[in-house]
């Protein structure tokens, strides 16, 4: 089968920076604090995302230039040394401060590297002080994990030459990360470590022994660097669906030279399960026609599941970026003839959607509601970075996502 | 650099955005990087609007850094005028945009379009929200209305022998603390004195009919933060007078009648009980004797807070400990009314520092924003939104307004609920602590014990403690599986708890273990 042709597009874009990662890496790595440097702008989208949580103690802030840090009134570097103070005298809980860099601190160069080595040093065995750049001019939301991951990895320790290792890459959910490492664990693969760890200082090691999967496919510039270091990258769909699951395990067993009956036996439950929660949600999904707007990257494994295993229609299969190394196993999966997009022109895109008429839309916030006013039924695609997804046992849950809308949509007489 | 937890304002260009969307046939066009469309979702999520707001962004990236991003820009102009064809284009810049300098608006000025094109000075790094919003109204009012101005000395016309006394409602926006609802109020409030309204701007309100302002007896600057600018313009070109008084509050609804006749020239009594707030006597019924004397910080918008401060201690007798604002730009206003309750003014837009205060005034209720809520949920204290930053909650779907007789009411209902709840609480917790109840049982946030500092968040506490055994003991959780329990989120675990029981149950299974659980779950489905 041949991979679809590729349309690339630029213009408007209606998408997240990188910023809003933080949203949900301050809950998975639970000792961290994320330190923006940036203007009253950035502050407001990272509340505007989380303020409708009510903290008692929130783990981000935003250290907001001044009109003095840009006249070079100010001494930057005094001043960030001040503000990082602050918030350690604020926290002493905290293990590591990310400084995290946005469109501001960029265009006039703040050098956030230099500050973070120079603060490791004043903190030095309380605190570790890393940097990572999540501007809008750099990242489209989800790479912003991307880029936090790869600050990271300088910390990781140094596994022994030939010494073999799993190493999953991209923030999963607690309990999906507990489900895989039972099923490594059944199968006889280990030790299987995570990235990003819950904790900050449990680093997992890498070495040239270190077997690869990614679990998001936005972690590709980290996946590159953890290859310079030796590791290896596994080729395989993401474990979204049975049959990305399936597949995506599939890679590690191969790489352990583990037979394939016992693949089928460790899995078949599971499988079972998951085909039967999942035959209901095909019921409502199956022939109706789907688009996906630009986003989180997550758009072409998701739509490969939801044309595949949900007999889906795709319409068309937007993605903010398409990294061809890290899709290599999706794309060939994708029907040949399908519309697919990368980049965004929005205005044009959206003229296409009302021409096209989907059953559903895959859009984010700012597009959602007034998609719907127009009589296009859209699921918020923001959604599909925040719930338990991965693997068997959320097939049927990751379908009903997409199904909930439209039954929403035949439910309401009002 | 200032250490922000949460910003009460967003920046200016954000302002400038509340006015576009909150105009019919205005387009705001903003030189901004990719990701600053974020602020689209404030409209179409939090205000819950069903169109997407009239606002272009650049979405420039680092690769157009090398390039021209001039260029971008222009282009971004022509294939919004042609798509949307506004009657009025506005541009603006947000904060990078501004550290790059291209000029936009000089750049679009001289593009040779056939509308007006506004271009909006916003300086991201010495301004924020309110002052955005202000600027642009001001700066589209007078563009508009310049060449209109009479000459000086010019007698203003008289009325119509007859006609009704005609006002405009300025300052109502988009994203503004319950304009929607105040302005319906206001109406009313201004009919039963026999003024009608000319026009609301800028909610709902086109170019065109911004020519219209000066055709009105008065103007009535409801939202000071955004239109008294505005305001201030009309008065000295026009000579059209500015009612000042913001009726929020009962003895504010009746100064601001009064007030409004006055501009008009009309004789109105205002003096009896108005029928249609029972506010009044909901205060002085004996189940509001509890109220009296209880400590209340008060911060917000300015309007807001001086409001809030009046109602507390002349209509619901509570004493004022605190009071202030994040904005700087009506300092006065809080100096002034802070002097009349004998408290300190607290003049700052540093959450940081509201909170430390906040802390130290140890007050029984909290008036403030959704910031404010933050600082509460720690502190462990009764809580009330009166101004923005809200957030979806506080735009609901009922008839809330905060002017006028209504308002009132509803303002009294609002505020005394979180102290009955307070209050049921503290029941609720003596009762845990002296019976069956004891160190597992978890308080709620408006209970003492989270007053300490670095508590986990709620949700982490939260658990329901129910035992885990049912029908006559059989039915027994692996442990492995409940943990695995409790990693279901709180608010579902215990109906995927209940449905796994009835699932064990009807298959005589006796030990419930991780498989069960899931086999459970793929059983029930949703």
């Amino acid at each position: 089968m041949s991979a679809p042709e590729i349309h690339c597009e630029q213009g408007q874009r209606q998408v997240f920076c990188g910023l809003s990662g933080i949203v949900w890496l301050h809950r998975k790595i639970q000792d961290a604090f994320f330190l923006v440097v940036g203007s009253r702008t950035c502050a407001h989208l990272l509340q505007s995302a989380a303020g409708v949580m009510i903290f008692a103690e929130p783990r981000f802030a935003t250290a907001i230039l001044q009109e003095r840090d840009l006249a070079g009134l100010a001494d930057c570097n005094q001043e960030l040394d001040r503000v990082a103070a602050e918030v350690l005298e604020r926290r002493p809980d905290i293990k590591t401060l990310f400084l995290v860099g946005s469109c501001p601190s960029e265009v006039i160069k703040l050098d956030l590297g230099k500050a973070a080595e120079r603060l490791s040093e004043v903190y030095r065995g309380r605190v570790r002080v890393l940097d990572y750049s999540a501007s809008g001019l750099e990242t489209a939301f989800t790479q912003g994990e991307d880029a936090c991951l790869q600050a990271l990895l300088p910390e990781l320790p140094t596994r022994p030459a030939g010494e073999r290792s799993l190493l999953i890459v991209g923030t999963l959910p607690d309990v999906v990360e507990d489900q895989f490492k039972r099923l490594f664990d059944e199968l006889g693969i280990g030790p299987v470590e995570f990235l990003p760890p819950r904790h900050a200082t449990e680093y997992p090691s890498v070495g040239n022994g270190t077997l690869m999967l990614l679990a998001q496919p936005f972690v590709g510039e980290t996946a590159r660097v953890l290859q310079k270091r030796g590791a290896t990258l596994l080729t395989a769909p993401y474990p979204f669906g049975i049959e990305g699951t399936l597949a995506w395990l599939r890679a590690a067993t191969d790489a352990w030279g583990i037979p394939a009956e016992r693949l089928e036996a460790v899995t078949a439950p599971a499988i079972a399960r998951a085909e039967k929660g999942l035959a209901r949600q095909r019921e409502l999904l199956a022939g109706k026609r789907i688009s996906f707007l630009p986003d989180s990257q997550l758009e072409i494994p998701m739509a490969r599941f939801l044309q595949r295993e949900c007999g889906m229609e795709l319409v068309e299969v937007a993605t903010p970026f398409l990294d061809r190394q890290l899709m290599e196993a999706e794309l060939p999966l994708l029907p040949s003839d399908l519309r697919l997009t990368e980049g965004q022109d929005l205005d044009l895109q959206l003229d296409r959607l009302r021409v096209a008429r989907p059953d559903l839309t895959v859009c984010g916030l700012g597009l959602a509601n007034p998609l719907e006013a127009e009589g296009l039924r859209t699921k918020w695609s923001i959604e599909l970075v925040f719930t338990p997804v991965h693997g068997f046992d959320q097939a049927a849950d990751l379908a009903e996502l997409f199904a909930r809308p439209l039954v929403r949509g035949a439910l309401l007489k009002v | 650099m200032q250490l922000t937890l949460w910003s009460y304002e967003g920046p200016p260009h954000v302002g400038a955005m509340r006015i576009a969307a909150s105009m019919k046939g205005v387009h705001l066009i903003l030189h901004a990087p990719q990701g600053d469309t974020y602020a689209d979702l404030l409209f179409t999520m939090i205000e819950r609007r069903a169109s997407r707001p009239p606002v272009s962004y650049t979405s420039f990236q680092a690769r157009d850094l090398g390039r021209d991003t001039a260029e971008l820009f222009k282009t971004t102009v022509e294939a919004t005028y042609e798509r949307f064809k506004p009657e009025l284009i506005l541009i603006g810049e947000s904060c990078t945009a501004e550290l790059i300098q291209d000029q936009p608006g000089a750049l679009a000025q001289g593009m040779g379009l056939p509308v007006p094109v506004l271009p909006l000075e916003l300086p991201a790094y010495t301004r924020k929200e309110n002052w955005g919003a202000n600027e642009t109204f001001y700066q589209m009012v007078r563009g508009l209305l310049k060449s209109r101005v009479p000459a000086p000395g010019t007698e203003r016309a008289l009325r119509a022998q007859g006609a009704r006394p005609k006002a405009n409602l300025l300052g109502p926006t988009s994203l503004g603390y319950r304009c929607r609802d105040d302005i319906l109020e206001v109406t009313r409030l201004l009919d039963s004195i026999g003024i009608d309204v000319n026009l609301v701007a800028p909610l709902g309100a086109s170019p065109a009919d911004l020519l219209r302002i000066p055709e009105a007896d008065f103007n009535v600057c409801l939202y000071p933060e955004v239109a008294d600018q505005a305001c201030d313009w009309l008065r000295r070109s026009f000579g059209q007078p500015v009612v000042k008084t913001v009726p929020i509050g009962i003895g504010a609804t009746h100064e601001f009648l009064q007030e409004a006749a006055r501009a008009a020239g009309l004789e109105v009594d205002t003096t009896r009980e108005p029928i249609s707030s029972r506010m009044p006597w909901y205060s002085r019924s004996v189940d509001s004797t509890y109220l009296t004397g209880k400590r209340v910080f008060i911060f917000g918008d300015a309007t807001h807070a001086v409001a809030a401060a009046r109602i507390a201690t002349e209509e619901l007798g509570f004493t004022v400990v605190g009071l202030g604002t994040y904005a700087r730009e009506f300092a006065r206003e809080i100096r002034e009314a802070a002097k009349r309750y004998g408290v300190e003014p607290l003049i700052t837009d540093d959450y940081l520092e509201v909170e430390a205060k906040a802390a130290e005034l140890h007050p029984e209720l909290v008036l403030g924003t959704q910031m404010e809520r933050h600082i509460a949920k720690r502190l462990g204290v009764p809580c009330a939104v009166i101004s923005a930053p809200v957030h979806i909650q506080d735009f609901p779907s009922r008839y809330a307004p905060q002017m006028g007789f209504e308002g009132a009411n509803v303002i009294f209902d609002t505020w005394v609920h979180p102290l009955m709840m307070g209050l049921e609480e503290h029941l609720v917790t003596m009762f845990r602590e002296d019976f069956e109840f004891h160190d597992g049982a978890t308080p709620s946030h408006l209970g003492p014990t989270t007053a300490r500092m670095g508590q986990p968040a709620p949700e982490a506490q939260s658990e329901p403690t129910e035992t885990a055994v049912v029908a006559d003991g059989v039915l027994v959780w692996a442990p492995d599986a409940e943990q695995e329990l409790k990693k279901i989120p709180f608010f579902v675990r215990g109906k995927a708890k209940r449905n796994t029981e009835r699932f064990a149950e009807e298959r005589g299974i006796q030990t419930i273990t991780v498989e069960t659980l899931y086999d459970a779950k793929a059983h029930f489905g949703r």
